[in-house]
């Protein structure tokens, strides 16, 4: 129901675009919506990133994945259990670049056998493998991209596109990245569809960005590969519109703004949504903090007052017993009854 | 109360699976046996806590507040302005599910809703519903739901079936802690009123009579005078601890459950004779006798009112360092909370050094605390204890890490290193189930309570199931563990899904194979059941 609705809402933007520039509204899709999606996209992602910054973290708080720093004769584990900012910057950079904490997934099963129940804990790293593919071939075509709005190309991303073409399969030359991000955001879905647990707790917004992103990749390819869009074209429309100074879209098939309008469309919806991860992995608690309160003072700018049950007020409370008891006391009885 | 005499087949009688309806219309059913009872009104009034009253979740009317919709708002609003944890953990899930079958609650239960991801979600949802603009205008549709008292009582349920064991946060790509999300839902409650006896009441034991189990200072000292008696019968050796008295180089914590109760007393009776052998400078403390922290289950504010008396009363007997006992989510609030909460401590301690190795605690420079186990590892490291190995050798020993010093504190080989100092035979159960994978005894953050032992034993079924495993490959019998409340519920745990497995704290193994100066010939271990080693180099002899 929820992938339905997504995939309904998804259309509903590829169709507005596509008839829209085709019944002259290039202006609104190739202009107007551009500089607005940018525009969202920048200011939103910086407020979101400042209303998270703006609240403090009280407490040392990390998920400590192994040995903790000790005697100098056990060994330590830092990149799961950092006491350094240098260890966890490495920690964060593994995090980050290869997800590692996703890496350790496993998958539950319990074997009901005639000597009893067996629980089994079996290793299902396909959501990993898929969803590290899926997050690279997407940052190789971003960067791909550069080549429509910087002229000349840099070399970087030549380099980029001569490796993601390495196989040199048909003409124009087969990306990878295209058929891998294409297979990742299968998987993703066909999981989020099929699995019950995952089926169970996705919402709307966890179909919605995997269809649109699956829209933003299937107009690209069908422009690369089988539309045959006008490039040099597009190029010269996407850089008038990056120095500011917009030309005509005379001759620019529809579908290259039913295209730029679901990119903007994410665009405008990423800072409010989960996509924001991306900004959000950065300041998680449990993973860029080094596990050290235990060397260093950790401060808490709002910490209340101590308050507590003083040994004062507890001797008061028990004086007599403990006297009775041979324990010690601050003032003894007479003292205490004057 | 509901005995629970379930079968484990009757038990794990479901098959992981999406119910038909949806999770948002999908509503838990409270019946006697599923929930811990509610905070009782005098303990509630006596703690200064919100609306005391007598109530049970079975009724219609949980009496809360008339403006109660106004309180939870406003205290969500205080702790998303408090807590960049909470805040991000709002809206950084992806749901991509890596974290649904981590728990142990889910595992042996099989009801979605204890996917650590959807019991989050019960609190995210209001979140969107209330806080964030899509969420107000397009309500469902974007995971938002309207705060009633539905929500509220589905909170109760959920938040008190979560351990705060931190297992799924090691698996989730951004480290979201679903302790962290139960800790602030507790809070919430608990401005209504709403909370468990089991929690509440230890809170305010421990406030007032220095221990959670409200043990008083003379009873304190009558019960230690007791084990001091059964280490006499055992060992032939008198120990008088000190208690309350100043200027002793040390002063010692441990969790009151140590003192209290069976076979926590056989660790404490271990703790004591070590300290005896190694003539260490120390004292204990009936004001500071706990070092378990219940607060840190009921809200920050407690949390940091429990641990105060640890500085003040190292204070005020003069201490260098405090040395810490066995106990799991103590030692959770020592190495992330204490010195932020309570810091700097007092200005006459000083790093921890121990007085019979030299070796400098280098980990704890700020906080002045050591754990036992990194205390004792030490000693063996340096050759200073001696052991008679065979006083162990029936035993073949698992070890258990507790969820806190595990997730919480990163200390896997101390207690290893110790435990394979004075047992020949220890065994590890499977990978995915100890260290930092460890599973919770299903009884942590005030769940250890006997009226919810039908999940106890559903949450205890992947740590059973591994103890079970080394049981039938090595004829693991014994279960050694750093922390009180899993001494205390990993027994019926291991009754249910292990039998024959007995549970004990490491200390206990340590004083059972340590040799003491002027000790008569062990013929009974702590416990006083004969050694059966005695009886078999008898026979060897003949």
């Amino acid at each position: 129901m929820a992938f339905f609705i997504s995939l309904i809402l998804v259309l509903t933007l590829c169709a507005a675009s596509y008839y829209g520039a085709e019944a002259g509204m290039q202006w609104l899709f190739g202009m107007t919506i551009p500089y607005l999606a940018i525009a969202g996209f920048v200011c939103g992602f910086a407020y979101k990133i400042y209303s998270w910054a703006k609240s403090p973290v009280p407490f040392r708080i990390p998920t400590t994945g192994g040995q903790q720093y000790s005697h100098e004769w056990i060994k330590h584990n830092p990149l799961d259990n950092p006491h350094t900012v240098s260890w966890t910057v490495g920690r964060m950079l593994l995090e980050i670049l290869t997800f590692r904490s996703l890496f350790r997934n496993t998958e539950v099963v319990i074997h009901r056998t005639e000597d009893g129940p067996r629980v089994a804990y079996n290793s299902a790293r396909w959501l990993w493998l898929f969803g590290l593919i899926f997050h690279y071939c997407f940052l190789v075509i971003f960067l791909r991209h550069f080549r429509f709005f910087l002229d000349p190309v840099p070399f970087f991303v030549r380099a980029l596109e001569f490796t993601d073409g390495i196989f040199q399969i048909g003409a124009p030359r087969l990306y990878q990245t295209d058929v891998l991000i294409l297979a990742a955001l299968a998987f993703l879905l066909l999981r989020r569809m099929f699995d019950h647990k995952v089926r169970y707790i996705s919402l709307i917004s966890d179909y919605f960005p995997l269809v649109l992103i699956s829209g933003i990749a299937l107009s690209g390819i069908y422009m690369r590969y089988l539309g045959k869009t006008d490039i040099n074209a597009v190029k010269i429309y996407v850089m008038g519109l990056f120095t500011l100074s917009p030309v005509s879209a005379e001759g620019i098939a529809p579908i290259f703004f039913m295209h730029l309008f679901l990119v903007c469309a994410l665009l405008l919806y990423f800072p409010w949504s989960k996509l924001m991860h991306l900004g959000g992995v950065f300041l998680s608690p449990t993973r860029n903090l080094p596990n050290d309160s235990r060397m260093r003072m950790h401060v808490n700018p709002w910490n209340p007052p101590k308050k507590y049950h003083t040994y004062e007020a507890y001797e008061d409370d028990f004086r007599e017993f403990m006297v009775e008891a041979g324990l010690p006391v601050d003032k003894p009885l007479d003292k205490a009854d004057a | 109360m509901a005995k629970f005499n379930m079968t484990p087949d009757e038990l794990l009688n479901f098959q992981f699976g999406a119910p038909n309806v949806g999770w948002m219309e999908h509503k838990p059913v409270f019946k006697e046996g599923n929930f811990a009872y509610p905070g009782k009104a005098d303990v509630i009034r006596d703690l200064g806590f919100p609306n005391p009253r007598e109530w049970s979740p079975l009724d219609e009317d949980w009496k809360l507040p008339e403006n109660w919709m106004e309180i939870v708002r406003d205290g969500m609003k205080d702790r998303l302005d408090r807590y960049r944890s909470f805040k991000l953990f709002m809206d950084i899930c992806v749901r991509c599910g890596a974290c649904a079958d981590k728990c142990h609650f889910y595992i042996g239960g099989g009801d979605p809703k204890n996917m650590p991801v959807l019991r989050a979600e019960l609190l995210r949802s209001i979140y969107r519903g209330e806080f964030t603009t899509a969420g107000k205008i397009l309500g469902k549709w974007a995971g938002g739901r309207p705060l009633t008292m539905d929500v509220v009582k589905e909170w109760f349920f959920y938040f008190y079936q979560c351990t705060e064991c931190r297992r799924c946060s090691l698996f989730c790509p951004y480290g979201i802690d679903t302790a962290e999300v139960t800790m602030i839902a507790r809070e919430l409650l608990q401005l209504l009123g709403i909370n468990i006896n089991w929690m509440m009441e230890p809170v305010r034991n421990c406030n007032r009579m220095g221990n959670h189990l409200g043990i008083q200072p003379h009873a304190f000292k009558d019960i230690v005078d007791f084990l001091c008696e059964d280490i006499e019968a055992v060992t032939g050796i008198r120990i008088n601890p000190p208690m309350n008295e100043k200027g002793h180089e040390v002063l010692f914590i441990t969790p009151s459950g140590d003192v209290f109760a069976d076979p926590g007393i056989y660790t404490f009776m271990g703790y004591l004779m070590l300290f005896h052998e190694i003539g260490l400078d120390y004292t204990l403390s009936t004001y500071a006798s706990e070092g378990g922290n219940f607060g840190l289950f009921t809200s920050h504010e407690m949390m940091k009112k429990l641990n105060a008396k640890m500085y003040a009363e190292a204070e005020r007997l003069g201490s260098k360092w405090i040395l810490g006992g066995e106990c799991g989510h103590m030692w959770r609030v020592i190495n992330q909370y204490m010195s932020t909460h309570n810091g700097p401590c007092p200005p006459k301690m000083e790093t921890p050094v121990s007085p019979i190795t030299g070796t400098v605690f280098r980990n704890a420079t700020e906080t002045k605390m050591v754990h036992i186990a990194e205390f004792t590892a030490d000693l063996v490291r340096h050759n200073k204890l001696k052991f008679d190995k065979r006083r162990n050798s029936h035993l073949n020993v698992t070890f258990h890490d507790s969820c806190n010093p595990a997730r919480g504190m990163g200390m896997f080989e101390e207690p290893r290193e110790v435990i394979k100092a004075c047992c020949d035979n220890f065994f590890e159960m499977p990978a995915q189930t100890i260290r930092e994978q460890t599973f919770c005894c299903a009884g942590g953050s005030g769940l250890n309570t006997d009226e919810i032992m039908e999940m106890r034993m559903r949450g205890g079924l992947p740590r059973g199931n591994a103890l079970r495993h080394v049981q039938q490959k090595h004829d693991v019998n014994t279960m050694a563990c750093v922390c009180a409340i899993d001494r205390a519920t990993l027994i019926p745990l291991a009754d249910y899904w292990a039998p024959g497995v007995t549970i004990c704290g490491v200390h206990e193994l340590v004083a059972n194979a340590l040799i003491m100066k002027g000790e008569q010939e062990r013929t009974m271990d702590l416990r006083q059941n004969e050694l059966p080693y005695l009886d078999e180099s008898a026979e060897e002899d003949a």
